[in-house]
Parts: structure tokens; C-alpha cells; sequence
């Protein structure tokens, strides 16, 4: 889990070619997020190409996030870039409709 | 009359009550919600779900100091602010005072992509957080129903609803649960499931073109409860309840007597009037002089100095103030001087738990010593028989606890219509006075008798009621061989008695002046006889004084005639 530790908590995306701003939002380190988080990792290698960033933010540890972000379902993931946001609920073990959800076309 | 206590309280079995402080609803369900659990509100569109729950929420806040947190699904916390202001409720103070939070959740479908499992911890977080940030003690989720149609995996929610009602128990906060009506159950996606500690449904019906809204209390586990369908209604102060029943039958009897402001009246009542604190009902058909006889009672009340507060129905306050003029009344002297209050409203104007409402609260403002209904009979036209006696009853019972006299006027119309005030509302009233028309020789006349008054001695006469420029006057009617009569009928029929008895005391004195001449007949003939009787007694003396002196004579004679002869002396012979 040390990527989840490592993540970047800010809004500001830090890399200039990150295209993509990825937000996950879990609460702690259950099983589900986890592997909510694997599932994003795995697709965003296989489909973006390096142009992302992804932010995983704990609602335990900035409970107020959940009332901005307007934040029900855990986990949720939201597409900050490019816009509009998107939002997509569940631990993305269906890929294919976290690609439709996120507008991603596959690579041809 | 809604007597709210700051604190819950205990009731036998130990349950805990959470204070709504809202008007009616902590006298049916015993003082409140039931403490640390969930409450579902359920009924159709627009029949005050949310209202309730905010009023809740804003009264907890206001009156017993216990914040809440209002969840809001459907309507954002700005239109919630300002729908609530209308109502009298400052949210946003409320929020800044951090007594108050309010969160919105937004849920569109369409901008929601499901990808494998999740749960609404999100949401429980949420609501966690805002619970501790203010310290709240109540919660109002309304209505989270718009989680089904936002989320499709209904078995996830349903377990997760499972949890967050668990979750709000164990935390010990007080919550309201608003749910939509279903077609066959009391939620559209069988809420009650989850919340079963206690369900107040709420509906909205609309009969004779008059909407009345009525709350009932389908269960309240471990409680006694008002089981009956409560009116209640919406207005700028929020919600009110009115319970029918709740209002026991104790309250104080007085034993002081006021005037009815018609002398002869008070005379017929014992002399004294009617007691303080009761209720006096005036039924009589149109044009009998209820209203005449309603507007001395109150011009002899402002007399005192007390307060009036007049509901009229019928006629307005400058058509009610010119007419009794015209009986030698000024009641808009009393107006001017606050000590009288009019309250004009069609009956129809709105249902009659408003109209019963907006008495109470004139009631509570003007503290009147004086009430009068002007006519009673009239809110039947907003509503049934039944649910105007239910409302009278209420109301007069309301009126009795604050030792109010109540003068109520009903019109009968000719015809069977008193059998309905007797089923109806006489029972509630301690004096019923009947003003009736009596009809004869080709004119209408009015006449008054007490029909009832409980605990004092009352005339059982009838009295003819007269409307004068002076005011009401009473005067006995004509009982004689021809029966009760009244108005120009007694007039003549006094007349011709009085010609009869002048008849009679001629007659007395002809006899009077025939004796008379008799007697100076008899005593002239009793004179006659007393001068003859004394004639012939005359005759009688000289002739006896005749022989006497005859005897002496001779015996002089004889003595001369001795002497002469010279005989013996003789001796004396008398």
C-alpha cells in the first residue's frame, strides 16, 4: 500500500503533462479500497499512457471533503481532468465500464 | 396548548422522549419522538414531511438546546433557506450560530457510473462528521429515498440503510426519516423496514373543494399514543397539531356571575347572569335578535373593562358596529379603546382546523375574558357535522381551561334544525338560551326562554323579546284563555281586558250607588215610620196627661163640691 501512502494529496496537479487528474476517495485502508486502488492503477498504466496523476484521498482523515465533493458511495473515483467531472462509484473491478465512465478510448 | 417541557421526560416504561416543541404533536405521542432512535414521516406530496422534519430540527435547536443536522436529498440548503423563511424560521442564522447544519446531497443518476461493489460509508462519514462537529442530538434525512433512484444496487442499499439507521442509533441521535408514499406500503421503498420504533403518517385530502391535512401516529413502539387522525395545518408559525381528545375534563368551574347586560335577562338567570368561564349557545332562525343579544353581553363586558375578542362569520366589524347602533349600542367606543377585537373570516375562507387555529392564536394574543362565535352554524359550511362538533368541543374546551366565557350563537333554520344543535353541541354548553319567532295574526314576533342552565335557578317563563332603540327589553308575554300571546296580539288582548275590567268596575258601581239609593229608601221609611210611631206615642201621652188632669179636676170638684156641702175633711185620696 506504500502508493496509496505516497499519493499526493493536493488539488494542483504537480507534473505539467499529467492530462489526466484522478481522484479516489476511500475510507482507510480497506480491503475494497485497495483493490479499488490496484484496479485504477492498473488501468490508467494500461490506457493513459504515463499522462495522469491520480490523488487518493481518506475520508477519515479530511472527513469535510465528503460534503465538497459531494462524496456518497465509497470507494468513488472522480475525474477532475479534463472536464467535465466525472464520477464513478465501486471498487472498478469492471473495466469496461470504468473506461466508458471515464471516456477513455482504448488504444487502438 | 402546546406545553412544551425543555427536558424529555421520562415516561413509566423508561423510554426517553426527544421534545418536538411543536404545537399539539408532544401531547399525542405522550412529549416527543422517541429519544436516540429513528422516526418515519411518511405521506404524499406536498403533505409537510419536510416542514416537519425542519421544525423539528429548528425548534430542537431553538427551544432544547440540541443541535441538528438536516440531510437534505432533494431540495439544496439555499431553497431550504428560503422556504423556511417564509415560515418564520432564519436557517442561516440558525447555521451561523453553528446550531443548525444542512447538507445537501447531490445525487444524479446519469452522472453516476457503477463499477463493482461499493457502500455509503461516503454518506455516513458525512453525516458523522457534521453530527460531531456541532455536537448534534437530532437528525433529519429527507428523503433518503432519493438513494433509490440514484443507485441501482438496491440490496447494497438496503443493508446500508440497515447500517446507517444502526449507526444514528448508536450514536444516540434523535432522527426524523422522511419517505414518500407508497401505492400499498406507507414508504415507496419500504423505509418502515428499518424504521420501526415509531411512524406518523401525514396526509392531505381535499373534500368539498376544502383541503385538510391530518397527521395519525401509525406506531410508536413502547409508547402510549394519540391513535386518532389529528387535523393539522401549516401556516406562517409553522406546524400545528390539534388534538382532539387530549384535553381532559378538568378544568376549573368559577363560581362568579356576570351579567348578560339585559337587566330583565340577569333576572331570569337567577338574577345574576351567567357564571364566568362557561358557555352560553343563543339558537334561534334568522333574524331573532342573536347577534343583538351577543353584542349587549359584550357591551356589558367592555363595561367592566374586560376583554372582548368577537369571531364573526357572518358580518363584518363596521356592518356588526352600525347595526347595533340601531339597537342604543356604541361598541365602537370599545374598539377604539383596544378593550374589543373583532375577527371577520367566511367560514369557508379555509378548513376549520385554520379557522380553529387562528382563534387560538387571537386568543393567545388578546387574552380575552369575553369569546363569542358569531354564528357557530356556519362553519358548517367548511365542513361535516361531526368535525365541527370535534372542533367546538375542542375549542370551547380551550376556552373553559382559560376560564373564558364562551357566547356562542347558532342558527336554526325552521324546521328540525335544533335536533342537530341538541346532538350536537348542546351537550358542550352549561346555557342555552332560545330565541323564537312566533308567528300569529299576521305579523312575527320574537320570544326568549332558557332552555338550560346548568347550576343556577333559572325562570322557566317565556319573555317577549323586544329590540328597542334603548336595547333588548323583555316583557312577559300574555298567558290568558287564549293562549301565549305576543306583539300587537298582547296589545289588543291587553286592551280588551282592560275595557272588560272598566266594564266591571262600572257595574260594581252602579250596584255600589244602587244600594246606596236603597238604603236612603229604607232609612226615609224607617224615619216615616219613627215620626208616626212618635205621633201616635204623642197621642197617647195627652191623652193620658188629658185624663189625668180630667181626675184631678174631678176631684177638686168634688172637694169644692164637699166643701161646700161642709162634710167631713176629707183625707187625701191620692
Amino acid at each position: 500500500m506504500t502508493n496509496v501512502e505516497n499519493s499526493k494529496m493536493t488539488n494542483q496537479p504537480t507534473t505539467s503533462e499529467a492530462k489526466w487528474l484522478l481522484r479516489l476517495y476511500v475510507a482507510g485502508q480497506t480491503p475494497r479500497a485497495i483493490t479499488a486502488f490496484a484496479n485504477l492503477k492498473k488501468i490508467c498504466e494500461d490506457y493513459l499512457d504515463g499522462g495522469y496523476q491520480i490523488e487518493v484521498i481518506d475520508l477519515l482523515v479530511n472527513p469535510t471533503l465528503a460534503k465538497d465533493d459531494q462524496i456518497l458511495a465509497l470507494p468513488t473515483l472522480v475525474r477532475k481532468l479534463p472536464e467535465p467531472v466525472k464520477k464513478i462509484i465501486g471498487d472498478l473491478s469492471n473495466t469496461e465500464r470504468v473506461l466508458v465512465g471515464l471516456d477513455i478510448r482504448p488504444i487502438i | 396548548m402546546a406545553e412544551t417541557n425543555p427536558n424529555p421526560q421520562p415516561v413509566a416504561d423508561g423510554l426517553l422522549k426527544a421534545p418536538t416543541g411543536i404545537k399539539g404533536l408532544d401531547e399525542i405521542t405522550g412529549g416527543g419522538l422517541p429519544q436516540g432512535r429513528p422516526t418515519l414521516v411518511c405521506g404524499g406530496t406536498g403533505c409537510g414531511k419536510t416542514l416537519l422534519a425542519m421544525e423539528f430540527l429548528v425548534r430542537g435547536a431553538m427551544q432544547f438546546d440540541e443541535p441538528g443536522v438536516f440531510m437534505s436529498f432533494e431540495e439544496k440548503s439555499g431553497e431550504l433557506s428560503k422556504n423556511f423563511a417564509s415560515l418564520g424560521f432564519d436557517l442561516n442564522e440558525l447555521v451561523g450560530q453553528n446550531k443548525l447544519a444542512i447538507d445537501y446531497v447531490h445525487i444524479e443518476p446519469s452522472e453516476i457510473e457503477e463499477t463493482g461493489e461499493y457502500d455509503l460509508e461516503g454518506l455516513i462519514i458525512r453525516l458523522g462528521y457534521a453530527i460531531d462537529t456541532l455536537g448534534a442530538k437530532r437528525v433529519a434525512l429527507d428523503t433518503i429515498e432519493a438513494l433509490f433512484s440514484g443507485l441501482s444496487n438496491e440490496a447494497v442499499l438496503r443493508s446500508e440503510l440497515r447500517r446507517l439507521f444502526r449507526f444514528l442509533k448508536d450514536k444516540g441521535i434523535t432522527a426524523i426519516v422522511t419517505g414518500e408514499q407508497g401505492e400499498r406500503t406507507f414508504t415507496r421503498f419500504g423505509l418502515e423496514e428499518y424504521v420501526a420504533d415509531c411512524v406518523i403518517f401525514l396526509n392531505h385530502t381535499v373534500s368539498q373543494q376544502i383541503a385538510t391535512r391530518r397527521l395519525r401516529i401509525v406506531k410508536y413502539r413502547g409508547s402510549a399514543h394519540g391513535t386518532n387522525e389529528y387535523p393539522f395545518l401549516i401556516d406562517r408559525q409553522g406546524f400545528s397539531v390539534m388534538p382532539i381528545s387530549s384535553i381532559g375534563l378538568d378544568h376549573p368551574a368559577s363560581t362568579e356571575r356576570i351579567p348578560t347586560g339585559i337587566q330583565r335577562l340577569d333576572a331570569m338567570l337567577g338574577g345574576k347572569g351567567y357564571y364566568r368561564g362557561s358557555s352560553i349557545l343563543v339558537s334561534g332562525t334568522a333574524g331573532t335578535g342573536k347577534t343583538s343579544l351577543a353584542a349587549h353581553f359584550v357591551d356589558a363586558a367592555c363595561r367592566r373593562g374586560e376583554h372582548c375578542l368577537y369571531f364573526a362569520f357572518e358580518e363584518s366589524q363596521n356592518q356588526i358596529i352600525r347595526n347595533t347602533h340601531s339597537i342604543g349600542l356604541d361598541l365602537g367606543q370599545w374598539v377604539a379603546q383596544g378593550l374589543l377585537q373583532f375577527h371577520n373570516a367566511r367560514a369557508t375562507l379555509f378548513g376549520l382546523e385554520m379557522h380553529l387555529v387562528a382563534m387560538h392564536r387571537a386568543i393567545d394574543v388578546f387574552n380575552p375574558a369575553v369569546v363569542v362565535v358569531d354564528p357557530i352554524s356556519n362553519l358548517v359550511a367548511a365542513a361535516t357535522e361531526a368535525e365541527v362538533k370535534s372542533m367546538l368541543c375542542r375549542m370551547i374546551d380551550y376556552l373553559k381551561m382559560k376560564q373564558i366565557t364562551a357566547f356562542c350563537t347558532d342558527l336554526t333554520s325552521t324546521g328540525g334544525r335544533l335536533a342537530w344543535t341538541q346532538v350536537g353541541i348542546s351537550s358542550l354548553m352549561d346555557t342555552w338560551l332560545l330565541l323564537q319567532a312566533m308567528e300569529t295574526s299576521g305579523e312575527r314576533n320574537r320570544g326568549l326562554y332558557i332552555l338550560k342552565s346548568r347550576g343556577m335557578a333559572h325562570s322557566n317563563q317565556v319573555r317577549e323579546f323586544i329590540l328597542t332603540d334603548e336595547g333588548v327589553q323583555l316583557r312577559d308575554v300574555y298567558i290568558g284563555p287564549g293562549g301565549v300571546l305576543t306583539g300587537s296580539a298582547r296589545d289588543a288582548q291587553e286592551a280588551r281586558d282592560k275595557a272588560e275590567s272598566l266594564d266591571g268596575q262600572q257595574e260594581i258601581e252602579r250596584k255600589r250607588r244602587e244600594i246606596e239609593r236603597k238604603k236612603t229608601a229604607i232609612e226615609a221609611q224607617i224615619n216615616d215610620l219613627h215620626t208616626q210611631f212618635e205621633a201616635e206615642k204623642d197621642d197617647l201621652d195627652r191623652l193620658i196627661a188629658k185624663e189625668k188632669q180630667r181626675g184631678e179636676t174631678l176631684a177638686l170638684d168634688n172637694r169644692a163640691m164637699a166643701k161646700g156641702r161642709q162634710a167631713d175633711e176629707l183625707t187625701d185620696q191620692q
